[in-house]
């Protein structure tokens, strides 16, 4: 490739980090605050799928975008429900529910949503932060999803509410030591229903980002993993809201790897170069998995880490 | 006056049919220090739990300052004025000293401003007698830091009434005198009541101006801690019938040829951090050495590592000159055995009966088993042949080993450990959490076995206990052997400094 090439590439991966990763942005965060409180929500592939398909029809039927987008919180918000009320009876595993609501959301979006693959709905305006420059790849690269600066600033209300707010201390201290909860008379249940379900309205947020905006329309191939991998995403992000944003970018920038590739005409085993995330989550799990000690800074009430 | 006065009349709670409680009187005068002792299941924990609103009284009546009181709930006992400082704690482990505090005072407002509210912290905590860093956290706190974390959070709160469960458990005789001393300072003051649950009789004798003694869910002993002896209080404590039972008897013998040699070992936490820093002890043939040392300083890593439960990372351990690693096959090749710390959870697998467990160690080795087929009659002949010869009380060999009292359970690990006679045995707070017949039955096995030519490596976080029973004590601070002494001629309060840490480098070398 020439030198060209090489910067087209960079650029594509750049825009490509934000157009693909703040789907995984939203996912993650809503992820981040549900395990705060001391519980995993497996299910976020499930709400991200069934959410992006509610926020496109709403979006279709009402003809307005942010209807749609309101939507699509809304609908992540109340399968999360599900999963927090059933977690919330005694005995029964954050993880197997999690399974189980992920194959609901998949199974309710694919059924109701077969009336959904042919129309057009309305799409999430660009921020065209581009236009200063003459050279179309990079106004492409910085033409960015409106939603891009929310999830941004989610990521940074998030990081100061966990130490700034009392709904953080709160749900810091469900996630650490119910039994300290429950000394002090909080009920712990109740705050890990409500971080759950604002986990719920926060990922759902990404999946009207899928369907509103890219790729935009709505087809049963949608996430294809994408809430799974923003679970690992999490962990690798010590549930630290700020890197899961810049863990964010980084699965963005390696799923734009292949389409960029194709744009500049290297269409060679592009499969392979689509894969790439997936191989990145892999890869992530090995380097900061270790037998020795708990994740550092998890949530000590977390299933994974006991 | 803010300190307290409270009565309670003929306390009484059931459980079932367990009467847990039956004819409780406890007379607490203002800004004193009250000493309420007991056995194990004599009804302590249950009294206060009345007290602070976990549990809510069958029958009697709780008066406070002469007005009578129903406690329901925690919330009404704190809204009363009485605090209560758990034995287990309650500190949330990941969030910071001034989280902690702030999250104990409750009424959060919805937005914290945090210069303001640490500059009041700083200004309560000049008023008390305790220093922490508000910036740390509870993981990287040691056990007595967390325990003066629980008193400060209960402090903040102003109250009238401080009830501690065992505070001193975790502590060094410096620092439970130093907590001691303080909350005695504060009561006599007239600040607040301190009612105070232990089994030390030094604390009782030392800091308590009443005292009095449970058993079996009512009052048998109530007066002035100076006018009470320690051979007093435990009688009362165990009943007429029974007296303190004699100390087990140490044969004098010379310690044999070295069975463990623990070279330079290291060994890493829970969270990765070091544990054990290149450690280094030996234990010889018929020799009881103990391990002191304010816990959490790497006495749980290390004997978790010696018995296979953890990892090494460094250094070598040898048994009679050959590596060792905790291997079931070296364990039974070298006869190493183990008394772990809490029995049911790390020496038996709770739903399985009584005589499965006395066999989890030789199962599959002759007699109990041909050729993989296992001898079921066998295993519970001998289960029935160690039942009564250890007097372990088990509705029969069948009975599920959960099912057992604490007690039993560690008499039936004991049975398992040293019938088959060991050549090193390695034991972790034998006694904790057990009644004094069991103590003494667990001392006496203990002993018999050194006597009998076994090594025990012993490590306890009492003090009094490895004074009693070892040969020899090593003190363990920040994962190395810091100092060493014949328990003969140990000086208490010079292995406390050196279990504190703060041992001066020419004290090393005496």
């Amino acid at each position: 490739m020439s030198a060209h090439a090489w910067v087209d590439l960079l650029l594509a991966m750049l825009g490509g980090a934000i157009r693909v990763g703040t789907p995984f942005l939203f996912v993650s965060l809503g992820e981040c605050l549900t395990e705060k409180s001391g519980r995993i929500n497996l299910g976020l592939e499930g709400v991200l799928v069934f959410s992006a398909m509610a926020g496109f029809g709403a979006a279709w039927l009402t003809s307005s975008v942010w209807l749609g987008v309101l939507a699509a919180g809304l609908a992540g918000g109340l399968l999360a429900l599900v999963h927090g009320l059933v977690c919330s009876l005694p005995q029964v595993n954050d993880i197997a529910v999690g399974i189980g609501i992920m194959l609901l959301g998949n199974g309710l979006a694919f059924y109701l949503g077969k009336p959904l693959m042919e129309p057009q709905a309305p799409q999430i305006p660009s921020l065209m932060l581009g236009d200063w420059s003459s050279s179309a790849n990079v106004q492409a690269a910085l033409h960015i999803n409106a939603l891009f600066p929310l999830g941004l600033a989610l990521a940074l209300l998030l990081r100061w509410g966990f130490t700034h707010t009392r709904w953080g201390l709160l749900v810091r201290m469900v996630g650490d030591s119910a039994d300290a909860a429950r000394a002090l008379g909080t009920s712990v249940n109740g705050v890990r229903l409500a971080a759950t379900v604002a986990g719920g309205f926060i990922a759902g947020l990404g999946g009207a980002s899928l369907s509103l905006y890219y790729p935009g329309s709505w087809n049963e191939g949608l996430s294809s993993g994408q809430g799974l991998i923003a679970v690992a995403l999490v962990i690798f992000a010590r549930w630290n809201p700020l890197r899961c944003l810049a863990a964010a970018l980084l699965f963005g920038a390696a799923g734009a790897v292949g389409p960029a590739l194709q744009s500049v005409g290297y269409g060679a085993a592009y499969q392979l170069f689509n894969a790439l995330p997936y191989a990145l989550t892999l890869l992530i799990l090995l380097l900061t998995c270790s037998p020795q000690r708990a994740a550092r800074g998890a949530p000590m009430e977390l299933g994974v880490t006991r | 006056m803010h300190a307290m006065t409270l009565d309670t009349l003929a306390l009484g709670k059931r459980f079932g049919s367990f009467q847990a409680l039956s004819d409780a009187t406890l007379q607490i005068r203002p800004g004193t220090v009250h000493a309420l002792l007991g056995e194990n299941g004599a009804g302590k924990s249950t009294l206060v739990k009345c007290l602070s609103g976990y549990y809510t009284a069958d029958s009697g009546s709780i008066l406070i300052d002469g007005r009578e009181q129903t406690i329901t709930a925690p919330a009404q006992a704190r809204a009363l004025g009485i605090g209560m400082v758990y034995q287990h704690f309650t500190v949330v482990p990941g969030m910071t000293v001034a989280e902690n505090l702030l999250l104990a005072r409750g009424a959060l407002p919805p937005v914290i401003h945090w210069a303001g509210v640490r500059r009041a912290l700083t200004n309560f905590m000049a008023t008390t007698p305790f220093r922490l860093d508000l910036d740390a956290r509870p993981v990287e706190l040691s056990a007595g830091e967390k325990q003066k974390l629980e008193i400060l959070k209960q402090l903040l709160l102003q109250p009238r009434l401080l009830i501690l469960d065992e505070p001193t458990s975790v502590l060094t005789p410096q620092e439970a005198d130093e907590v001691l001393g303080a909350l005695r300072e504060r009561a006599h003051a007239g600040m607040c009541s301190v009612l105070l649950i232990t089994h030390k009789f030094r604390e009782v004798t030392a800091f308590a101006d009443d005292v009095t003694v449970l058993r079996r869910g009512c009052q048998v002993f109530s007066g002035r801690a100076t006018d009470s002896t320690p051979a007093a209080l435990a009688e009362a404590m165990m009943g007429v019938a029974r007296s303190l039972p004699a100390p087990p008897q140490r044969l004098l013998q010379p310690p044999g040829p070295e069975r463990l040699h623990v070279s330079q070992l290291q060994v890493n936490g829970d969270r990765g951090e070091p544990a054990v820093r290149g450690l280094t002890l030996s234990v010889h043939a018929g020799e009881i050495v103990g391990v002191a040392g304010v816990s959490g300083n790497g006495q749980r890593e290390l004997m978790q590592a010696l018995t296979g439960q953890r990892q090494h990372v460094g250094g070598s351990v040898q048994v009679d000159q050959q590596p060792f690693h905790g291997w079931r096959h070296e364990n039974q090749r070298l006869c190493v055995r183990s008394l772990p710390e809490e029995p049911l959870l790390n020496a038996c697998v709770g739903a399985l009966s009584v005589a499965d467990n006395m066999a989890l160690r030789d199962f599959e080795q002759a007699p109990l088993a041909w050729h993989g087929w296992i001898h079921w009659s066998r295993i519970r002949a001998r289960a029935r042949e160690w039942i009564a010869r250890h007097g372990i009380k088990t509705q029969g060999e069948r009975a599920p080993i959960s099912s057992l009292s604490g007690g039993n359970v560690q008499r039936v690990v004991l049975a398992r450990e040293v019938s088959v006679s060991a050549r090193l045995l390695l034991v972790s707070n034998p006694v904790f959490g057990l009644d004094f017949a069991a103590v003494s039955d667990v001392h006496r096995r203990l002993m018999e076995a050194r006597n009998a030519g076994c090594a025990v490596l012993m490590v306890s976080e009492d003090l009094d206990e490895l004074l009693s029973l070892a040969d020899r004590i090593v003190v363990i601070s920040a994962g190395q052997i810091v100092f060493e002494t014949m328990a003969a001629n140990a000086d208490r309060n010079l292995l406390g400094r050196h279990m504190g840490g703060h041992d001066q480098p020419t004290e090393l070398a005496a």
